[in-house]
């Protein structure tokens, strides 16, 4: 972060250094000219296009965890759609910014949707009057196509889903899902929404997920650890998967079992609240990945009921 | 671009999937324990730089890497230093710390994991990724052409991961990485209280989908909350028996089985 590129030669002054371009380390930099003109001095243009665009949306919620396979999407999508159904007045949007690993059209049931392109920019895939989605999934050929990547060319698609999609007048909840990871991607949406003005509400919160199991705990301690670093408030930690119920002899067990005491122990230790352990079902699980709309279909679900307080607490917090 | 010539004679496996929490670091770990067991001299390197799993699946948290003449000694997890780890996992001096580094440094560090790391002989160098195809991936893939065996491609049944899965196929196929298999690991969890298997995440997806790519499959994981406690030993050793055992020995044994028949073949 900082001004200096992080493939820069050693000794980089700096882009917004009075020395940008002029000192013996610039010498065989591509970038010199440029740095020299001072055209590279003075802030990133395009933090301000994604200002004016977001300036319309009052709560931007990233559902991160530094963990894969935790329930990170799934949780984001129940969020998203719990969100639309309570208040038809609002209006929610889910980005699904991983770019690599897209979930989101699936879980949408909006599989074979595509994005148009318009004068106000990209047009995202309303799944609801109230819920809006974009995904990279929507801009690929083939579900099968692989977006093989390198973080500048995923930082600049992301820079693109916050300045260029369409989400209308006005949004009250932006839900971010992201990959797993402390990198480009959370690197890129943080620089972007998160204000670097002490005292300023930006609106930016984030929700942790995790499983029981201690691979996902510490993976999700180092990514408190990102939220502290780069600003961005923690709403709290949500444990996913915490139990299983049998559906033959209805004997709750664990399968990821809480070698130290699992989410709320994390959130203990990290000084964050505990939002609650959502149990493992199978068949809503199943509907989810076939992109059913479960709050309407399985409303009476353990996990559904265990998701619905722990919405009540983030709509409490933020 | 592997440093020593003697890793050159080993056989490099990486192991893949597009998909998160799957149980890649699972799968590396037991293979690396499983051909330990079999007496062949192992490297185990973990690329995974934001969420290093290996150190813990081994039971090797707080151990530090030495620097030697050579380069960069690795840890090992056997008296007998037949087991041989690499994480950056044991460069962090705090369980809290975390690596928050763009692709460019993400590369560097993976370059130095490839050159620096003084392996000594290897039968196997067995090589465990993050989620997706990016950075990490390019970057081994370019600095191993050429050195590298295969990938073993990790899934879960569900559709969700199956879908990201694919996306690894094709970075495969583009790249040029030959296809060792497919394991479906969380295939099915067995109720500790009636015994009654229950498909979790549904089941039979990575066999279907290595009978549709013509991959070779290399056999279905059951879910056990005991794998995730056993440290000191491969789970095919530790709990012999149970049929995670069994499926973990099946998938091994394939694996060797098609490894050989390849290199005879060439």
């Amino acid at each position: 972060m900082g001004d200096k590129p992080s493939d820069a030669p050693e000794h980089c002054p700096g882009t917004e250094s009075e020395n940008a371009g002029k000192v013996s380390a610039c010498a065989g930099c591509p970038n010199q000219n440029v740095c020299a003109s001072g055209a590279a001095r003075g802030p990133d243009p395009s933090v301000e296009l994604v200002r004016a665009r977001m300036s319309g949306v009052k709560k931007k919620l990233f559902v991160l965890s530094g963990k894969g396979g935790v329930g990170k999407s799934t949780f984001a999508n129940l969020l998203a759609r719990s969100l639309a159904a309570r208040s038809p007045d609002k209006n929610v949007a889910l980005l699904d910014i991983d770019i690599c690993g897209p979930s989101q059209p699936r879980m949408m049931g909006a599989l074979n949707e595509q994005v148009h392109q318009s004068g106000s920019g990209w047009c995202p895939v309303y799944v609801e009057e109230n819920l809006a989605l974009m995904s990279i999934g929507f801009l690929l050929g083939s579900p099968d196509d692989a977006v093989i990547w390198r973080g500048p060319k995923k930082n600049n698609m992301i820079k693109q889903f916050l300045s260029e999609v369409d989400w209308g007048d006005s949004l009250d909840y932006l839900i971010l899902d992201t990959p797993p990871g402390t990198s480009d991607e959370h690197l890129s949406a943080t620089s972007y929404l998160v204000s670097r003005t002490p005292g300023e509400d930006d609106g930016a919160r984030a929700i942790l997920i995790t499983t029981p199991a201690e691979v996902s705990i510490a993976d999700v301690r180092r990514e408190a650890t990102f939220c502290k670093r780069v600003g961005l408030k923690v709403v709290g930690v949500v444990e996913n998967m915490a139990t299983f119920v049998c559906p033959h002899c209805k004997v709750t067990s664990e399968i990821f079992p809480r070698d130290s005491g699992g989410g709320e122990k994390l959130s203990e230790e990290m000084e964050l609240p505990f939002l609650g352990s959502v149990p493992l079902d199978p068949i809503l699980a199943r509907a989810c990945d076939e992109g059913q709309d479960v709050l309407n279909t399985m409303a009476d679900s353990p996990t559904l009921l265990a998701i619905s307080s722990i919405v009540d607490r983030i709509l409490a917090a933020v | 671009m592997i440093r020593e010539d003697k890793v050159l004679q080993s056989t490099v496996i990486l192991v893949l999937s597009g998909k998160g929490g799957v149980g890649k670091s699972t799968v590396s770990t037991q293979l690396a324990l499983g051909l330990r067991e079999k007496d062949y001299k192992v490297g185990l390197l973990d690329i995974d730089l934001c969420g290093p799993s290996i150190p813990h699946l081994l039971g090797l948290e707080g151990s530090a890497v030495h620097r030697c003449p050579e380069g960069w000694v690795p840890v090992y997890a056997d008296k007998e230093q037949k087991l041989a780890v690499m994480s950056i996992g044991f460069l962090l001096s705090d369980r809290k710390e975390s690596v928050i580094w763009r692709g460019p440094k993400k590369t560097s560090m993976i370059k130095q994991f490839l050159q620096d790391v003084h392996w000594q002989e290897l039968d196997y160098l067995i090589i465990d990724t993050p989620p997706g195809t990016s950075d990490e991936h390019i970057t081994v893939v370019e600095n191993l052409a050429g050195i590298c065996d295969g990938a073993v491609i990790v899934t879960t049944p569900q559709q969700v991961a199956l879908e990201d899965v694919r996306k690894e196929l094709s970075f495969c196929k583009r790249t040029g990485v030959k296809l060792l298999g497919i394991v479906e690991n969380m295939s099915g969890f067995v109720c500790p209280n009636c015994t009654e298997c229950s498909n979790i995440f549904s089941t039979g997806g990575g066999k279907s989908l290595a009978e549709v790519t013509g991959i070779p499959f290399l056999g279905a994981i059951p879910i056990d909350p005991k794998v995730s406690t056993a440290r000191n030993g491969s789970i095919m050793g530790q709990m012999s028996g149970t049929s995670v055992a069994k499926a973990f020995t099946h998938v091994l044994d394939t694996l060797i089985t098609n490894l050989e028949n390849a290199e005879k073949e060439s």
